[in-house]
């Protein structure tokens, strides 16, 4: 202390400390003022801010995916189901070594690296208490041994869900198409709102082209949560509405049989109902298994199906390009009579080969010795190339190119699955925007043939013969039928028939002659599909077509033997019955098959026989 | 000489008392929602409550006199302690602030909140008033070296609490306006020396109080769902047992430093005045018998404590509604945890022993 003296003034002192608390009371009460006035402000003034800043804190909505709707065919035969699916899910929270765990559940079933590895990126991503699959598509087997060692390990659940699956697998997968995973790409297209909730959406075929029937509606359930996310209670629930169900126009049986004849072939098949482009069957072989798609398909399987020299992937039927060979005959044929360069009976004398005049080329007839005199019937129904070369020499390009427009040739069908691809039909305007070149007077008798740079799509041919069956109507091809309603299984949305123009031709007597001309390749003495026409007890008219792979020299002659696989000439064959009152039209392309007559036609009689005898 | 009353002869202080009583049973209400209805945990805390009632009393006992002379001794300890602490002391929440002293742990800077206003006034009444400058720099430098301590720790709640409680009793003393203006401006000019010398995440406290928007999910998580809370209240709140904010955890520390927020949520605008009334009765009964202590002693160290109090109080509500930084300091007799209500009763202990052993020194 120092040591100074002062006077203590015990009055002075005591007043002034006395001055100083009243002081710090008026302080204090001032600065108490300022946080009720803040208070204030918070709780009365901005009251109804913070009230919906709360509201949105805790109150959370949920979506819950709606169950999709399944897909049929016309016959009722479930084309994609929603299977019950049992996958084994963690819940970090309740798990106290996580590690541990998935050691001792390996020992049980197995689990690949993969799905741990997966496993665990998931768990960091989110809340403790979610839980995080570990394997999906549990088999019986672990279902059942998991569940018997459940009470060892509490947070670790068996979860049922739906997983979509196709029964018919490759027979149906480029019809049906499937769905996986949404994608990045699909998310920015989406209406995110209805898709909340769901992970699944069509990516091919059906599934694809019916997506906004099969999903459904979004249904929702408002929650109360807390801050960690955790669901405290449920407030408020509206129910998902499910997705339609699908009912394609495809009969089974058939496209089972098809598919059966295609087994071991690369090929495509297309069966129409010639009046109104209901697809009865669509194949193209070989297929493949849509069901690994669903989930995701491991890169190494997925690499083999894109590396596989068939490619399976492939949907030939829509977006394979042949030649239409001798299949175009029919096409051309009415186009002879219908500018008037030929009638039915002219004669066109076939020695087995066609010069041009001033040319020493020789275009040569399939039939080396000749057909000798040969008429329009005769020509379609012995496949009389000579008499074609001739035609197209005579029609032109330009007309040729007319006629197989009115067809649709070169143009998409417009089928409701997505992925198609036009054919060409080829033109002086085509090549010199393509080649850059004029159009030679030899490539004219080329296409005359269907060989060349004139290519066709599978369903476009179908098409174009259901057009020859119903004189003239262009249909569009169409898997859809009908959607009905999950629960109560009412029609809520058809299939609606698009209004097409019919191909304009003077004389419609002139359909029934090309029709009679394709009735004689099934039933005609000397038609090429004879052996295929015989003891049917309906009549059948068809085309029987052979495309060429290789182009053979002059002087060389094509044995199939001698010649590699893949370079082996394409069979098609188009067809319809019955021919009165025409019921299916269907194309057949068989690659690398051969002749049109051996490899194709006998299946073309198998399909009507099953077809025909069904209806 | 009149017949002593039985409350004189216990030395307590009714009304003190009073107000005490009442504002831990408002603590306890309180805490049991914030606490998630935990009733074990409020078994504790009354069990604490009871316990910090009990010094309380025992230290109304001691006449202030005897405080006086021990003063000195307390506040030396205590700066030992405080030293001992950053050697060896043990880490919580990352400050070292913990003292283990194998039965309890102990927070020297809770000792240093009631030495360091007993040594000042014992060091202001010794001599005359106003103080001379000299004394005034001898005060300052009793009062810094404690603080810098506890900042030191860090924990600059505390720190700020005990600084407070130094520069009351300083202020009370009669420090001339002059030294007070100039001391202020000083401070002022020197914040943002301040600022150098602040750990990171005190810089960004300051930061959030200013823009909590900026981060909210981090920094500024604690002041939004805090204001969201208190302003989702409105004039009468949400009902006890019945906020959402505190209940769905969006608001944490909600039964610790934070519990200010869960009371304004459940009891409103309302509730808040009738809080901030049992605090200002508190305070003002703290002040009246400051007022009437019968010697400078009384008179310095009976401010000093109510205003560290008060300190106490406004720092906690200016936080928690968001007009001061984040500091860890606990809302009195209502935050759960034992060490700060324990030196709060002491003080109104001494405060009761101030009031109550005035006619016995009279004698």
């Amino acid at each position: 202390m120092p040591a100074e003296f002062h006077l203590k003034d015990a009055g002075y002192e005591y007043r002034l400390i006395s001055r100083r608390i009243y002081f710090a009371g008026m302080i204090m009460f001032l600065l108490v003022l300022l946080i009720v006035i803040r208070v204030f402000f918070l709780q009365v003034v901005m009251h109804d801010h913070f009230t919906t800043l709360s509201q949105h804190n805790r109150v959370k909505i949920q979506p819950i995916a709606p169950i999709r709707g399944l897909i049929f065919s016309s016959d009722g035969v479930l084309l994609a189901n929603n299977r019950p699916s049992f996958s084994l899910e963690i819940v970090p929270e309740q798990v106290k070594k996580i590690d541990r765990t998935i050691n001792e559940l390996s020992s049980l079933i197995t689990i690949e690296s993969k799905d741990i590895e997966r496993f665990k990126k998931q768990i960091k991503k989110k809340h403790r208490f979610i839980s995080v699959p570990l394997k999906y598509n549990l088999s019986d087997d672990e279902v059942a041994k998991l569940s018997v060692n459940r009470h060892r390990y509490p947070g670790v659940e068996v979860v049922a869900g739906l997983n979509r699956f196709y029964p018919l697998a490759e027979k149906l997968a480029h019809v049906s198409g499937y769905v996986g995973v949404i994608n990045e790409e699909e998310l920015v297209t989406l209406d995110t709102s209805n898709y909340k909730g769901t992970s699944h959406i069509g990516k091919l075929g059906a599934e694809q082209a019916y997506e906004g029937l099969l999903h459904g509606k979004v249904g929702h359930r408002q929650v109360e949560v807390n801050a960690t996310g955790r669901i405290i209670r449920v407030l408020d629930r509206t129910a998902p509405v499910s997705g339609k169900n699908i009912f394609l126009t495809l009969d089974v049986s058939l496209q089972n049989l098809a598919v059966e004849a295609l087994t071991d072939k690369r090929g495509a098949i297309v069966a129409l109902d010639p009046e109104d482009g209901s697809v009865l069957a669509l194949v193209s072989s070989p297929g493949y298994d849509p069901n690994p798609f669903v989930n995701g398909i491991d890169s190494k399987s997925y690499n083999k199906l894109l590396g596989s020299k068939d490619a399976p992937l492939l949907n030939r039927a829509l977006q394979g390009k042949y030649p239409a060979g001798s299949t175009i005959k029919p096409f051309l044929g009415l186009g002879a009579l219908d500018y008037g360069l030929r009638n039915l009976l002219d004669e066109t004398w076939c020695q087995g080969w066609y010069s041009l005049k001033g040319s020493k080329h020789r275009y040569r007839d399939w039939k080396k010795q000749g057909h000798g005199h040969t008429n329009l019937v005769n020509a379609i129904a012995q496949s009389c190339d000579v008499y074609f070369y001739s035609l197209a020499h005579e029609m032109g390009i330009d007309r040729i190119n007319e006629v197989l427009d009115k067809f649709g040739f070169g143009r998409k069908t417009n089928i409701d699955i997505i992925g198609e691809v036009a054919g060409l039909n080829p033109s002086r305007e085509w090549k010199r925007r393509t080649y850059g070149q004029a159009w030679f007077p030899g490539e004219t008798l080329i296409v005359g043939i269907g060989q060349g740079s004139s290519l066709v799509t599978p369903i476009h041919l179908a098409v174009a013969t259901a057009a020859i069956a119903n004189r003239g109507k262009l249909v569009q091809p169409h898997l859809y039928a009908n959607a009905r309603d999950s629960i109560s299984n009412e029609i809520v949305d058809q299939y609606v028939q698009t209004e097409v123009e019919g191909i304009d031709i003077q004389d419609l007597e002139h359909w029934q002659q090309i029709i009679d001309s394709m009735t004689e390749v099934m039933h005609g003495a000397r038609g090429t599909a004879r052996r295929y026409g015989k003891g049917a007890a309906y009549k059948m008219a068809g085309k029987t077509g052979t495309a060429q792979v290789i182009a053979i020299a002059q002087d060389e002659e094509y044995k199939k033997e001698e010649v590699a696989e893949e370079f082996r000439d394409h069979a098609l064959f188009i067809a319809f019955a019955p021919v009165d009152d025409p019921k299916i039209a269907l194309a057949i392309i068989v690659e690398n098959g051969g002749s049109g007559s051996s490899a194709a036609a006998p299946i073309a009689r198998r399909l009507f026989d099953h077809y025909l005898r069904v209806k | 000489m009149e017949e002593r009353s039985l409350s004189q002869r216990l030395h307590l202080d009714i009304p003190l008392l009073f107000g005490l009583l009442l504002l831990c049973a408002v603590g306890l209400m309180v805490l049991y929602s914030a606490g998630g209805q935990d009733a074990a945990l409020i078994y504790r805390q009354a069990m604490r409550m009871g316990l910090a009632m009990l010094l309380m009393f025992m230290i109304a006992q001691i006449s202030p006199a005897r405080l006086a002379r021990l003063s000195l001794g307390v506040y030396l300890l205590g700066i030992c302690l405080l030293a001992l602490v950053l050697l060896t002391g043990e880490i919580g929440k990352g400050a070292q602030r913990w003292l283990n002293l194998g039965i309890i742990r102990f927070q020297p800077s809770e000792l240093m909140k009631l030495a360091l206003p007993m040594l000042l006034a014992w060091f202001f009444a010794d001599n005359h008033l106003p103080p001379s400058l000299s004394r005034i720099f001898y005060a300052t430098i009793i009062i810094v070296i404690p603080v810098l301590l506890i900042a030191k720790q860090p924990d600059l709640g505390t720190s700020i609490l005990v600084a407070a409680a130094g520069f009351s009793i300083l202020f009370v003393a009669g420090v001339s306006w002059k030294l007070i203006t100039g001391f202020s401006l000083t401070a002022a000019l020197s914040t943002p020396v301040l600022w150098y010398f602040m750990h990171d995440y005190q810089k960004q406290r300051v930061l959030t109080l200013l823009d909590p928007e900026k981060d909210p999910l981090g920094s500024g998580y604690h002041i939004i769902q805090s204001k969201i809370a208190i302003g989702s209240g409105g004039l009468y709140g949400k009902g006890w047992l019945n906020g959402t904010q505190s209940h769905l955890e969006f608001l944490p520390e909600r039964s610790t430093d934070f519990i200010f927020a869960v009371f304004c949520e459940e009891f409103g605008l309302m509730g808040v005045l009738l809080l901030v009334c049992i605090y200002m009765f508190i305070i003002i009964r703290g002040l009246y018998i400051s007022l009437n202590a019968q010697n400078t002693f009384g008179r310095l160290l009976g401010t000093g404590l109510t205003l560290t109090f008060f300190v106490y109080v406004f720092v906690n509500m200016g936080m928690v509604i968001g007009q001061l930084p984040v500091v860890g300091v606990p809302l009195p007799l209502i935050s759960h945890g034992g060490t700060s209500m324990v030196t709060l009763m002491i003080a109104f202990g001494v405060l009761m022993a101030i009031h109550t052993h005035r006619r016995l020194l009279s004698d």
